[in-house]
């Protein structure tokens, strides 16, 4: 099965192990920037293929933290808040000026809702970021989708703080496999 | 799982259960109990240590503390303790002395020998009913090997419970389910299996990646679950004995996830996304056939065949929030049966037929609850921070389900409760564990 491991998916380990071991390794950005994947669970995969300088435009350290990797949903919701289609104009420029890297979108839901429903959930909420990239010129090829439900919250109180945080898609980079 | 064959005696099946129940459900006495209508006083039953017949050592003992741990989980029976037993069975062939049973109100009683030779094991239990004075039923003779005891005393409970309620068993059975660890923000999942009281337990995976909401096959040979492995979520299908396992309806740019199988065990009805949308498709397994059931925007998902194969109910948001529809099992419109408040989730079909069960979120709680397959007589069973995803034990008459509490060291863990909204327990667990599913009773 290892075979079929994309290779974003090893990258997206390292952000996950990252996000458990470190909060800090982005710079003064918190605990949010750049941890919102849901990997680490992927065996002992660690890709040493960077995450870069923030400071470099062109590296996935600038895209997650000065992008945004991530758009926030309100509840049982899958449309774009405006917010949220600021954020992912910004990805789509982003991504039309580095198309070396391909793209992973999740999907994630709060914990407040049947596991089978929120897989559901999280794929409308994935497939309405990947529809929105497309219309901002990022071709269709380049990115894949994928739901984790309530399956990878980032925040873990059953609050709405919390809820608030984990209703989110995360766009997630990977090199060597884009257009 | 190496299921040992048991060679039950060729008097013992013979009879039948419906022909033992004769006796009890001809009397008005004590000795009947009527399931659906709750039990608010507990049957006082004695299941003194079996008769070491040979080499039986501890099993003797083990085997009828089994017994009386699987009727006592029941909530119908309540059991006497040794310490207040008058007679002493010191031969399974002697008569058991009505009067000291009934002396200390002891309405059932069970009596056996055990011999083991080897890894040989045989067990002998007969089934008294002290208030009429007579034996319930014949006795009956169970012989595997020793590391199947424990099987060998659910056989006997079944029995035991069979004759004095006039249902189906269901300890003699099996519930895989995904043993967690870690986190909350990190959870490692893997599959086992255990038996319905949570001994014996085997694990099917590792926790290198997500596993979700596995489903026995209705042999109990094979089981469905939803993997990760690949990165995405595919529905799996694993041979129980081998431990192989392989990915089905694999279409590039897909996520399909819910699966369950067919009554007769040859196709898989199962959710399968594209570009954001959820609809219901069926799966040959031997053909790879692939058939589209549903097609809307809605969510479409968490199908369940009627145990019949013609019908299939499920959950759809296209009235604007979740609820259970039914529809023939070649697709569908589907009608709605879900009418009361709230949103309904994850129906399951009884064995039985006659029910469904359900997650339904309601006011901020969640509930277990089972409604007719009309959609009357809806009963929440229970309530809490987030109770979901429900299975029928064997004979419908017991409900299994995950019970998940809140906050960041929120956990899951797994909850059995009668139809009648009664004897709530917790099924014991090494860890954390969601998602059981019952296997259909063993053979």
């Amino acid at each position: 099965m290892m075979t079929l491991l994309p290779k974003a998916l090893l990258l997206v380990a390292v952000f996950g192990l990252a996000a458990c071991n470190n909060p800090d390794r982005f710079g003064a950005g918190g605990a949010g920037a750049g941890a919102g994947g849901a990997g680490g669970m992927n065996g002992g995969f660690v890709d040493t293929t960077g995450l870069g300088d923030p400071n470099d435009p062109a590296s996935i350290a600038y895209f997650n933290q000065r992008v945004g990797d991530r758009v926030l949903f309100p509840v049982d919701q899958h449309t774009l808040t405006d917010q949220g289609r600021q954020v992912l104009s910004g990805q789509a420029q982003w991504l039309m000026a580095n198309s070396s890297y391909a793209v992973i979108i999740e999907g994630h839901a709060d914990e407040q809702g049947t596991r089978e429903y929120n897989l559901s959930l999280g794929a409308r909420r994935a497939a309405a970021v990947q529809n929105y990239l497309i219309s901002q010129g990022v071709p269709a090829g380049r990115m894949r989708t994928v739901s984790y439900g309530k399956e990878r919250p980032i925040e873990v109180c059953s609050t709405e703080a919390c809820y608030s945080q984990n209703r989110r898609s995360v766009t997630v980079l990977s090199m060597g496999a884009g257009a | 799982m190496t299921v040992n064959r048991f060679l039950i005696s060729a008097l013992s099946l013979a009879v039948t259960l419906a022909g033992a129940m004769t006796p009890a459900q001809a009397q008005t006495g004590p000795l009947r109990i009527e399931i659906t209508e709750g039990v608010i006083e507990p049957l006082p039953f004695a299941v003194p240590d079996f008769v070491d017949e040979g080499g039986a050592g501890d099993y003797a003992r083990n085997i009828a503390r089994v017994i009386a741990s699987d009727l006592s989980g029941t909530g119908l029976f309540r059991e006497i303790p040794r310490e207040a037993h008058i007679a002493r069975v010191s031969s399974f062939d002697s008569s058991i002395g009505y009067e000291d049973w009934k002396a200390i109100n002891a309405q059932a009683v069970i009596t056996g020998a055990v011999t083991v030779s080897g890894d040989r094991i045989v067990v002998k239990f007969r089934l008294f009913d002290v208030f009429s004075g007579q034996q319930l039923g014949e006795g009956l003779q169970f012989a595997g090997t020793t590391q199947t005891w424990r099987r060998m005393a659910h056989k006997v409970a079944d029995a035991a419970y069979s004759r004095i309620t006039g249902e189906g068993g269901y300890f003699d059975s099996r519930v895989v389910f995904v043993s967690e660890s870690g986190p909350k923000n990190q959870r490692l999942k893997r599959l086992a299996v255990m038996d319905y009281d949570g001994a014996n337990v085997q694990y099917l995976t590792d926790s290198s990646s997500i596993v979700l909401a596995p489903r026995f096959s209705p042999s109990g040979d094979r089981i469905l679950y939803t993997s990760y492995a690949s990165g995405f979520p595919r529905i799996t299908l694993m041979d129980v004995g081998s431990l192989r396992t392989q990915s089905l309806a694999e279409q590039e740019g897909t996520m399909t996830f819910a699966p369950r199988f067919s009554p007769d065990g040859s196709r898989v009805v199962f959710s399968l996304e594209r570009g954001g949308n959820s609809d219901l498709y069926m799966l040959d397994i031997g053909s790879g056939g692939l058939q589209q059931l549903t097609n809307a925007p809605s969510i479409e998902t968490a199908p369940s065949f009627s145990p019949d194969g013609s019908q299939i109910v499920f959950e759809s948001d296209r009235s604007g929030t979740q609820q259970l529809y039914i529809m023939p099992a070649s697709g569908g419109e589907g009608r709605r049966v879900s009418g009361g408040q709230g949103r309904y989730g994850t129906p399951v079909w009884s064995p039985r037929g006659d029910m469904i069960a359900f997650t339904k979120q309601h006011q901020g709680r969640f509930h277990i609850g089972v409604m007719r397959t009309d959609g009357s007589e809806e009963r929440l069973l229970t309530a809490s921070f987030l109770d979901e995803g429900p299975t029928w034990a064997p004979n419908g008459r017991v409900i299994m389900f995950t019970r998940e509490t809140s906050g960041a060291g929120g956990e899951a863990a797994l909850y059995s409760v009668d139809i009648s909204g009664r004897n709530l327990r917790q099924i014991p667990t090494e860890g954390a564990a969601s998602d059981p599913a019952w296997s259909p009773l063993l053979p």
